[in-house]
């Protein structure tokens, strides 16, 4: 009967619905791995370590494009930075020590995030997490098996329309993005595409990627960003922009 | 294979940058300076990825496949339909298979 009460807990129902739906996402995954030459093993690698979605597809990405390697993990690190700021947030909450924390940074990521914050006290928010991370990962480690070892059995996987997977996944974590921050932003993501695709040519693969992330410098100009903060702070706490994500 | 290194140093870099988080001291949220900068950065490298990925060609050039960018369009309508995002990846996938099905 425990577990039925424990089951109806909004907190362990949010982290099972989302860690469900994003988990599935790794049969993309995985047949984007393989096809880019990694083998089922080093998919599912990356899945159960690297452990974070958008970081890995940067990554095979790069693979796939037969680029330089260094530019790939350089790129993959950098969109894993946001990590480094969801952890700030998430201590804040869980307020796990020593060996707890040390285990639970490995499942800092978009999605454990957003579940974790909108709970409203300590002990759930302890409990949304512990699910959505066992629950996501183990479904993201499975599901990139199964979708790796479907690839190796097919021969052609442009027919399944995959290649649009990878846009379609960086999308939904930007998509939210923009619409919180506004004019900014959009002038960010635009030079950002565009620095990227201006230098495609001329550059190995990775490479303009992470030379588009110098027009994130733009945030640094304009107002004191105090100033805006405190405006923000009036409609929106600026600290809690980033985290809805793409799920 | 010679992948597994990069493999491994990446995967490690990446959890160190989210344990970073857990152990830094609270007050660097505080810094609206690097906040700023830290929300940035995904949206210019998301932007870019998008852009990349969606005009893949052969080797370093660019390429329009009409296949690939229905199904872009897609996603990006099941976005201002704000669908969940299962639905946003799969409608990518149909469409762009479902065009290339009929000839695009």
């Amino acid at each position: 009967m425990k577990i039925l009460s424990l089951l109806r807990s909004p907190a362990v129902r949010d982290g099972l619905g989302i860690g469900v739906a994003v988990g599935v996402a790794g049969l993309a995954f995985g047949t984007a791995a393989v096809a880019a030459g990694l083998s089922p093993a080093q998919a599912v690698f990356l899945s159960a370590f690297m452990f974070t979605g958008a970081s890995q597809f940067a990554l095979i990405g790069v693979i796939a494009g037969g680029g330089s390697l260094v530019a790939g993990a350089l790129g993959a690190l950098l969109l894993g930075a946001r990590n480094t700021l969801y952890g700030l947030r998430l201590t804040d909450v869980l307020q796990w020590r020593g060996m707890r924390r040390v285990a639970a940074a490995h499942g800092v990521i978009d999605e454990t995030t957003a579940v974790t914050l909108a709970q409203p006290d300590r002990v759930s928010a302890r409990t949304a997490f512990v699910t959505t991370y066992v629950v996501l990962g183990s479904f993201w480690a499975a599901t990139t098996l199964m979708g790796a070892l479907a690839t190796e059995r097919v021969n052609d996987i442009s027919a399944f329309g995959l290649d649009a997977v990878g846009p379609a996944i960086f999308l939904g974590l930007l998509w939210p993005r923009l619409r919180d921050e506004g004019g900014r932003t959009r002038l960010i993501a635009l030079l950002g595409a565009g620095v990227a695709l201006a230098t495609t040519p001329f550059l190995p693969p990775g490479v303009p990627v992470l030379l588009a992330a110098s027009a994130a410098l733009i945030a640094l100009l304009g107002p004191d960003p105090k100033t805006i903060a405190s405006d923000a702070n009036e409609k929106d706490p600026s600290m809690d922009r980033n985290e809805e994500v793409g799920s | 294979m010679t992948l597994w290194p990069v493999l491994i140093a990446t995967a490690v870099g990446c959890y160190l940058l989210k344990y970073a988080g857990m152990a830094a001291p609270r007050r660097l949220l505080d810094n609206p300076w690097l906040r700023r900068f830290a929300i940035a950065v995904p949206v210019a490298l998301l932007a870019a990825l998008i852009a990349v990925e969606a005009l893949r060609g052969q080797g370093q050039a660019l390429a329009w496949d009409t296949a690939r960018m229905a199904g872009v369009g897609a996603a990006v309508l099941a976005l201002i339909l704000r669908a969940p995002f299962l639905v946003v990846v799969v409608a990518a996938a149909v469409v762009t298979a479902g065009s290339r099905a009929l000839g695009f």
